[in-house]
């Protein structure tokens, strides 16, 4: 399994992401520079948090729009597995390969705190390791995540059970986002993009001391195992 | 020229004269204007470098003194530490978003231009009362500029302290902290040498913002201070994100000569203080240097203070890996000038020349002052306060109150706007003692914390200034490290008010004392004086920023009780002393009294015990006796684990001195009931006085007879205090 970690300027979060794929689960892993036009042999793409072009205009509104992500949209269009995380959710809404739009939380602050989870669904390539309907807690970090889409847009998340993971209730809920949806996938299942920091949780030693974001990659790494290497290549 | 042009510099005629006679002629305007903001306290240290030098700057671990951008310490393995606190106060006085932003983004670049990847910040924050909408607007300001600039950059905030106190109302206090890890091999100098090398800027382009800063930080802020927003600064932590990873990116490829952040006084200082460091002089012709507006005079370019901006010597022949790097990243990088030897500062506007000055004299020869000193009158009607003095009907109201006040309520609403964990480093983040930060791949750890009581300064700036770094240091041992060196902040009034001066002077010296009987001497630091407003100064505040290495994880050591049924210790000594306490201005309204006692041996031996018996691996909390006292540092070992606890303490001394008194020197901890003998030991071999005091039981906070509280109605108090009066 190859997994890659793209680099836009003003990205964060991408050596925490590397360092999990790379120390703690042994995965070859390569940076990619948001400039590069060719992506090749990579089985996951991370499109990892931070503040892409300084979050200027609109979380995310100027990433989609880097060189990287024509092959980055061409390689989702062909099942590889996407993961965007914070700022990569963002990024992944921006450029359509997942429905709905980021506001600003409803506080109008940046929150960072550990936050309880419910997995919605477990039956897809990210969480096939977690328990369904289980509680889970993960840290959030962000000043844009109160997610937001449409009434037909929700009944159709909801249809196609592409909600994957909501805070456990509106007290919890860090930012105001529709129904506490804190992630969700495309109807393929191949594209997930959430608000939490599943790198951030990945070893007990750090703070907040929980590993639940451990299930997140080793559901992908799960997943990737067993199919072998039959998509996107 | 107006009339007497060096007074809108901020020089005195008498310093102009110095200028005239030195230059053997008068100054043009932008060398008048150079000297201006290279003269200013805030560049020279012209009114405290003479006390300053009396600071213990050497140890077995120090690298790098003071002098460049940042001290250096040595943490083994070839890994280095760099870091160094500066404050950002008069901005954030009036544009506290942008003036506290861009005191985050100026230590940064302090940090990472000594070839250091900046790994956490902390921040020591000082306020007016909260019930004063002045005082919200800049507490809310000056959070969500530090926010917004370290989150942005990805560097997390993982300490610090915030105090409110009417002394602080017109003149905040924003000091910032940060930290670097570097190799060894890697660090860099601010250093111009070798004549035709080539003089570089990169970065952002210059614009007309933040002109002639430095000496806007060297004056009283008064009811106009308003009209100087021009010269505070505006920050792109976008921009300054690139400048890191470009300059790191450079560094690594061992081009340089020497690299040098633009801060205070811009182009300016920068090439001035390169220059004067390799005993060489620089060529500048601004005509080159990238600029944001149209029609900038020379004046404005050389005194600009735009934000993300670096002046790089490369060794000769590697202008284009400097470019090449730069240009990945999308910043300029050009060639503004060379290096000659000939000492000279020459500044040209295309064949023009504007100025021609030794940067020697620029840099080093500023004039030097030992300002008067005058015992200030205040201190003289310092009154001893007995217990009797303060009224008080209930101990458990008065301890709700006490942790209900926002210097002592938890500061969550503070630091969940920071990004405390990005890096996944936070071994123990905001809310602890110290934040432990890991250093991936090694099993060791970084303890690091911000302390001082302006209270203790200005009641007795000597001790309170010892206070300050043995307070630090305790923080440090509790938290499973060994105190290693300081940085200092050091906030002050009017140098030219004796009593000001008296103490300036008295907290370097405690500073001193403390620092060399402790073994952790001053990397770097800062100065701001003139933090005073129409209300007067605020009190004297020396910061101490303090780094401590912890030798395996396995010595993290928090300061949250974790097992009912642990016994509860207190070591060091309970003594009769509410002078200077939060306890005496929350109930008369004073600051006053005798700040307590600072045995800097017993302290050396509490912290000894503590270490001692975290290494051998058997207690499980340490928490730092301070403000609020007994009671409150109890009640805040019970709050993460929702612990109660039974306490009695036999009585030597008052009620209120037991529960609300600060002695120092002491520090509470839990241990399993088995191994309690072998703490014991580890404290008579050491000398050291300790009591069992109680034990970790149910949800109940008791003490004695005294106080009888649920811990849930406490944590709730403590934690949302602050929230409810914004």
């Amino acid at each position: 399994m190859k997994a890659g970690v793209v680099t836009f300027p003003g990205s964060n979060c991408d050596a925490d992401v590397f360092h999990v794929l790379k120390n703690i689960f042994n995965i070859d892993t390569k940076m990619i520079w948001y400039k590069d036009k060719n992506i090749k042999g990579y089985d996951l793409i991370v499109l990892p948090g931070g503040f892409s072009y300084g979050d200027y205009l609109r979380s995310g509104a100027i990433a989609r729009f880097a060189k990287v992500m024509d092959p980055i949209i061409d390689f989702a269009e062909k099942g590889g597995l996407v993961l965007g995380i914070c700022n990569g959710f963002q990024i992944l809404l921006e450029s359509n390969l997942l429905p709905g739009a980021m506001k600003v939380n409803d506080n109008l602050k940046f929150v960072c705190k550990n936050t309880v989870l419910t997995v919605i669904n477990n039956k897809t390539p990210f969480t096939n390791q977690c328990e369904k309907s289980a509680a889970i807690e993960m840290p959030v970090a962000h000043g844009e995540g109160n997610y937001y889409i449409d009434k037909e847009g929700l009944k159709e998340l909801n249809e196609n059970n592409q909600i994957i993971l909501k805070y456990k209730n509106k007290k919890v809920n860090p930012n105001g986002s529709i129904n506490n949806i804190a992630g969700i996938c495309n109807k393929e299942r191949n594209v997930f993009g959430l608000m939490p920091h599943p790198e951030r949780c990945s070893e007990p030693l750090i703070t907040p001391g929980k590993s639940d974001g451990y299930n997140i990659f080793s559901s992908i790494i799960s997943f990737i195992n067993k199919r072998g290497g039959k998509i996107a290549k | 020229m107006p009339n007497k042009p060096w007074l809108s510099e901020g020089l005195t005629e008498k310093e102009y004269e110095m200028i005239v006679d030195l230059l053997d002629r008068k100054p043009t305007t932008t060398e008048l204007g150079i000297f201006g903001v290279m003269w200013s306290e805030h560049c020279s240290y012209k009114n405290s470098k003479l006390i300053l030098k009396n600071l213990f700057t050497e140890g077995e671990c120090v690298l790098q003194g003071p002098g460049e951008n940042a001290g250096i310490i040595d943490i083994g393995d070839g890994q280095a530490i760099s870091f160094k606190i500066e404050s950002h106060n008069h901005p954030s006085a009036v544009e506290p978003f942008q003036g506290a932003a861009t005191g985050v983004g100026g230590i940064i670049r302090d940090i990472f231009t000594m070839g250091a990847r900046p790994i956490a910040n902390l921040n020591s924050l000082r306020f007016g009362e909260l019930n004063n909408d002045k005082v919200q607007y800049l507490f809310k300001g000056v959070v969500s500029g530090i926010s917004s600039y370290g989150n942005s950059i990805g560097i997390p905030t993982v300490g610090g302290e915030v105090y409110f106190s009417s002394a602080y109302e017109g003149n905040p206090l924003v000091n910032v902290m940060s930290v670097g890890l570097l190799k060894k091999e890697n660090i860099a100098t601010a250093t111009a040498k070798g004549e035709g090398n080539s003089v570089m800027v990169v970065g952002a382009a210059t614009g007309r913002d933040g002109i002639k800063g430095a000496s806007f930080a060297s004056d009283e802020l008064s009811e106009d201070s308003k009209e100087d927003r021009p010269a505070v600064q505006v920050g792109d932590p976008f921009m300054e994100k690139l400048l890191l990873e470009a300059s790191l990116e450079l560094i690594n490829t061992n081009s340089l000569i020497g690299i040098q952040d633009m801060g205070a006084a811009g182009l300016t200082s920068s090439s001035a203080e390169m220059a004067s460091r390799g005993n060489s002089g620089i060529e500048i012709d601004i005509s080159k240097v990238p600029t944001r507006e149209k029609n900038m005079t020379s004046y404005e370019i050389m005194l600009s203070e735009s934000q993300e901006r670096m002046l790089i010597i490369p060794k000769k022949g590697k202008e284009q890996v400097v470019k090449d790097i730069f240009n990945k990243w999308d910043l300029h990088a050009e060639v503004i000038g060379r290096v000659n030897d000939d000492g000279m500062l020459r500044i040209f506007n295309g064949e023009d020349k504007v100025a021609e000055i030794s940067a020697k004299i620029l840099a080093d020869e500023a004039p030097e002052y030992r300002r008067e000193t005058k015992l200030p009158e205040y201190i003289k009607n310092v009154n001893e306060i007995n217990a009797n003095d303060i009224k008080s009907e209930d101990y458990n109201n008065d301890l709700l109150d006490l942790l209900s006040s926002p210097t002592i309520a938890s500061k969550k609403w503070v630091y969940e706007q920071y990004d405390y964990m990005v890096m996944t480093n936070t071994v123990v983040g905001p809310g602890s003692d110290a934040a432990v930060i890991r250093i991936k791949g090694k099993d060791k750890a970084l303890a690091l914390s911000t302390d001082s009581n302006g209270k203790y300064c200005y009641l007795n700036p000597r001790r309170g200034a010892a206070i300050a770094v043995a307070e630090a240091a305790r923080n440090i041992v509790c938290s499973g490290g060994k105190p290693l060196a300081i940085t200092d902040g050091l906030n002050f009034g009017n140098p030219m008010n004796p009593e000001i001066y008296w103490q300036f002077k008295n907290s370097v010296e405690g500073i001193t004392k403390a620092c060399k009987k402790l073994d952790t001497p001053v990397i770097g630091g800062n100065v701001s004086f003139y933090n005073e407003s129409p209300k007067g100064a605020i009190y004297p505040t020396p910061i101490i920023g303090m780094v401590g290495l912890l030798d395996s994880l396995k010595d993290k050591t928090t300061m949250h009780f974790k097992n009912e049924g642990d016994l509860i210790y207190l070591i060091g000594k309970n003594v009769e002393e509410l002078g200077g306490s939060e306890y005496l201005e929350l109930k008369e309204g004073k600051v006053d009294g005798y700040v307590p006692q600072l045995d800097l041996n017993l302290e050396k031996r509490v912290q000894k015990t503590v270490r001692e018996a975290i290494k051998e691996n058997i207690i499980n909390s340490a928490h730092d006796c301070s403000e609020g006292g007994v009671a409150v540092n109890l009640a805040e070992s019970c709050f993460e684990n929702n612990l109660g606890v039974n306490i009695k303490i036999n009585k030597e001394i008052s009620n209120k001195a037991l529960l609300f008194g600060e002695s120092q020197s002491r520090i509470i901890v839990s241990i399993s009931k088995e191994l309690a003998s072998k703490l014991e030991n580890i404290a008579v071999e050491n000398c050291v006085p300790y009591g069992k005091i109680g034990v970790v039981e149910g949800t109940q906070f008791k003490f004695n007879n005294l106080i009888k509280l649920d811990v849930e109605e406490m944590k709730v108090k403590w934690e949302t205090a602050i929230e409810k009066k914004l």
